[in-house]
């Protein structure tokens, strides 16, 4: 119990540490800090490719930050440095790609397989449907009359 | 018979998907400097720091450009093939030392054998961006007209030297 707690506290220095640069340029400048934390969120972090640059510790998302920041502070646009990101690491650092001839299958992929879903949804209630139909006179007859002659049960 | 067609054809398909999948790795993002002009550097070499060496010094000859740094882990693993390689004079070998010390590049190269030409430091990572490294190391082709031609992700291995990398430099030592 004791280590697991002393680890934790280790673990989060550690990561204090990190941001340390980071809150410092944070202090000096809130509102370009808010623009990098917007660019850096459209963008994947390749290392650990789950995270967005803005949330991920590793030491690359680190660098783009800063790189990010500098350009930002240059009078780049947000679409330029997106661009810039695009021209070294491919679309796959877009967390939104762009939609064109070999992304449409990820853009229109999930709705084709809903809209199939959607179908074998609807013909299976169809079939449901026909099966619970009410029984035809003639049946309905052949029912009772099976039901009346059957002896009483214990 | 009939209604068991649909869910085998759903299987087929299922699995054809997921068998392609475990053959990708998702951890190779495909560059997208194939076919594009190596980006330019002018960085100090690791050797002597008071001369410089630039992409464009370079034009003229296939070279590789290996990325790698003393605090790499999986560099360990290709380093004994590049220092094979480098002795059989085979292909012009230039290294990117990404995001290191200047005294620990040294020592590793004195302790595991240096086989590039020349070494370049990258101590921010810049030109590394701008190579769009993600996973050190990382093995560039670059042809004679300065163009990127193919990107090994990772540790070079026996089999991508044997079947890529060096059947690709034989083609483009042929080309103008």
């Amino acid at each position: 119990m004791m280590k697991r707690t002393l680890l934790a506290l280790v673990l989060a220095s550690a990561m204090c540490s990190a941001g340390a640069t980071e809150a410092a340029s944070l202090a000096t400048d809130p509102v370009l800090e808010a623009r990098v934390m917007k660019v850096a969120e459209e963008l994947r972090c390749l290392v650990c490719q789950n995270e967005t640059i803005a949330a991920s510790h590793a030491d690359l998302a680190v660098d783009l930050r800063k790189q990010i920041r500098s350009q930002l502070s240059q009078g780049q646009s947000e679409r330029q440095i997106l661009d810039f990101m695009v021209e070294r690491y491919g679309d796959f650092v877009l967390y939104r790609p762009a939609l064109k001839a070999s992304t449409v299958l990820l853009w229109v992929g999930p709705f084709v397989l809903l809209l199939i879903a959607a179908l074998a949804l609807i013909r299976a209630i169809r079939g449901r449907q026909r099966l619970a139909a009410p029984l035809a006179p003639a049946d309905a007859d052949r029912a009772r009359r099976l039901l009346e002659e059957s002896p009483p049960g214990p | 018979m009939k209604r068991y067609l649909l869910p085998l054809l759903v299987f087929v398909v299922m699995a054809g998907f997921l068998a392609i999948g475990l053959k990708l790795d998702p951890r190779e993002v495909p560059s997208p400097l194939i076919g594009k002009p190596a980006p330019a550097f002018d960085l100090p070499q690791l050797a002597t720091p008071d001369q410089r060496l630039a992409a464009k010094d370079l034009r003229g000859q296939v070279w590789l450009l290996n990325v790698w740094a003393s605090w790499c882990v999986a560099c360990r693993q290709e380093h004994p093939l590049l220092v094979e390689l480098s002795k059989s004079g085979k292909v012009k070998l230039y290294g990117l030392n990404y995001k290191d010390k200047r005294e620990d590049a040294l020592r590793w190269l004195a302790n595991f054998g240096d086989p590039y030409l020349k070494s370049i430091s990258d101590t921010d990572g810049l030109v590394g961006i701008d190579y769009g490294v993600y996973g050190v190391p990382e093995t560039f082709v670059i042809d004679k007209q300065g163009v990127v031609r193919y990107k090994q992700i990772g540790p070079v291995t026996a089999e991508a030297l044997r079947d890529t990398l060096m059947p690709l430099v034989a083609k483009l030592e042929q080309m103008p």
